[in-house]
């Protein structure tokens, strides 16, 4: 969707003891109410429009074991013969999962002690998952004859 | 109001009387910040069929996480409970309170117990929830409905009208693929609900996840929302709130008005500021400045809604 980023159209009005900031920048708008004389929020810095390198345009990796590491799968895209099961791990402190529209796999939340998650895949095809929680995480799965 | 969410254990029955008593607004010490001036001219229309929206106020709590046991945050409950006790210190108690998602981590029957054993202390006249990606790590939020379902369609959807506006809540946390996502059901239900909707009724959305492009890289955005705004293009005010983003940002798009919250749980990096959002570990004694509820007053004829963010004390 494309939208386009305003300067604040409305109107601040303070009451009372608190203030309030409002600071456009980079185009958008940033609204940071903070009590008087303390800091403001800064601004976020990124490009909404920047496209994040894409799974697939890595070469797939001979392996059955993903790790998700810093909100990435690792290796993000995999090569395994019929019938490997392939074995997740997730090394970060935050959970995640494993899900796919394209083979019927659903993790359950991958966290703390009950971290890793296998799948059995019986079928040759190319197989894209995503975390379920954090679903900009993406993955494939080359399954080869 | 007409709460599509009226589960009996978990709601206050809120007669008329006490609406109107809680009606009052006291005019307490806080920031306010007027926005929408865009649309005043479409609020004020004249002749208008719609009942006239009348003064109140509402609460938005978010993200509280419950359950979250990282450096961001060792004691998510504790803060959870600040932010409630902030609620029930206002000088006006609110005519409800929305808590717009992730209310656990991981989405246990005892976490959403004790979400929903807190949520039941707030000093006001309903409580209405709808649920973050947190709220459905391991399925596909049959667990969230089973506590906070009742009343509600499809995976959670509802709507309701309160003293003349008409609010919307919106479940776009299932089956995500890369962004927040709404589903051609959700979407069909949003079309119908609307119709029968006056232009000139102010129009409040729920939803989790941001319905703008916020920074998609980090699913901060919702793939299907055009199509729902579509719908809400030809409103007079259109006030969006959502949570997931654990930070405040407004942004203006003709007749509508996005405001992202505060969290009770913890802060996350403005977008694009390092390779994940990942939870901020800030200095113990500037949490509670990363954290916050937030106050919608509804002034009829005044430029839609009016917010006042506060900070956790």
């Amino acid at each position: 969707m494309s939208l386009r980023f305003s300067r604040p159209a409305g109107v601040a009005v303070t009451i009372g003891t608190l203030a309030v900031g409002l600071t456009a920048c980079g185009g958008a708008t940033h609204a940071a109410t903070k009590a008087a004389g303390t800091s403001t929020q800064a601004a976020p810095t990124g490009d909404p429009h920047a496209e994040a390198p894409a799974a697939a345009a890595q070469p797939a990796v001979a392996t059955s074991a993903v790790t998700v590491d810093n909100f990435s799968f690792m290796p993000a895209a995999i090569k395994v013969k019929t019938g490997t099961t392939v074995t997740w791990t997730n090394n970060d402190e935050e959970p995640h999962s494993v899900v796919s529209s394209e083979e019927p796999m659903r993790s359950p939340t991958l966290a703390g002690p009950h971290n890793t998650f296998t799948h059995t895949f019986t079928k040759p095809g190319t197989y894209h998952y995503n975390c379920g929680i954090h679903p900009f995480m993406h993955g494939t799965v080359e399954v080869q004859a | 109001m007409n709460p599509a969410n009226p589960d009996d254990a978990f709601n206050r029955d809120l007669s008329r009387r006490r609406f109107l008593r809680h009606a009052a607004w006291a005019g307490a010490a806080v920031a306010v910040t007027v926005s929408g001036g865009v649309v005043t001219s479409k609020v004020l229309g004249q002749g208008s069929p719609a009942p006239k929206a009348q003064d109140f106020t509402f609460v938005q709590i978010s993200d509280s996480h419950i359950g979250f046991t990282g450096a961001a945050n060792p004691d998510v409950t504790k803060t959870f409970q600040s932010a409630i006790d902030l609620v029930n210190a206002l000088p006006a108690q609110p005519d409800f309170v929305v808590h717009t998602g992730d209310l656990t981590h991981f989405s246990t029957n005892e976490q959403f117990d004790q979400v929903k054993q807190m949520l039941s202390t707030l000093r006001t006249g309903q409580v209405v929830v709808l649920p973050g990606e947190h709220d459905s790590t391991d399925d596909t939020g049959e667990k969230y409905r089973q506590f906070f379902g009742a009343g509600t369609q499809g995976d959670g959807w509802f709507s309701f009208d309160h003293r003349g506006a008409h609010f919307v809540a919106l479940v776009n946390t299932i089956n995500l693929q890369k962004l927040g996502h709404l589903g051609a059901d959700q979407l069909a239900w949003v079309e119908q609900d609307l119709k029968r909707v006056s232009s000139e009724t102010p129009l409040v959305v729920f939803s989790h996840i941001p319905l703008f492009a916020m920074y998609p890289d980090w699913g901060w955005g919702t793939d299907d929302a055009t199509t729902a705004l579509g719908f809400m293009r030809r409103f007079g005010s259109v006030t969006v709130l959502n949570g997931h983003v654990h930070q405040l940002m407004k942004k203006v798009e003709g007749n509508i008005t996005f405001h992202t919250a505060a969290p009770t749980a913890y802060p996350l990096p403005h977008a694009g500021d390092g390779p994940a959002p990942k939870p901020v570990v800030v200095p113990a004694d500037q949490l509670h400045q990363a954290l916050g509820i937030r106050q919608a007053h509804l002034i009829p004829g005044h430029h839609g809604l009016a917010l006042a963010d506060q900070e956790l004390p």
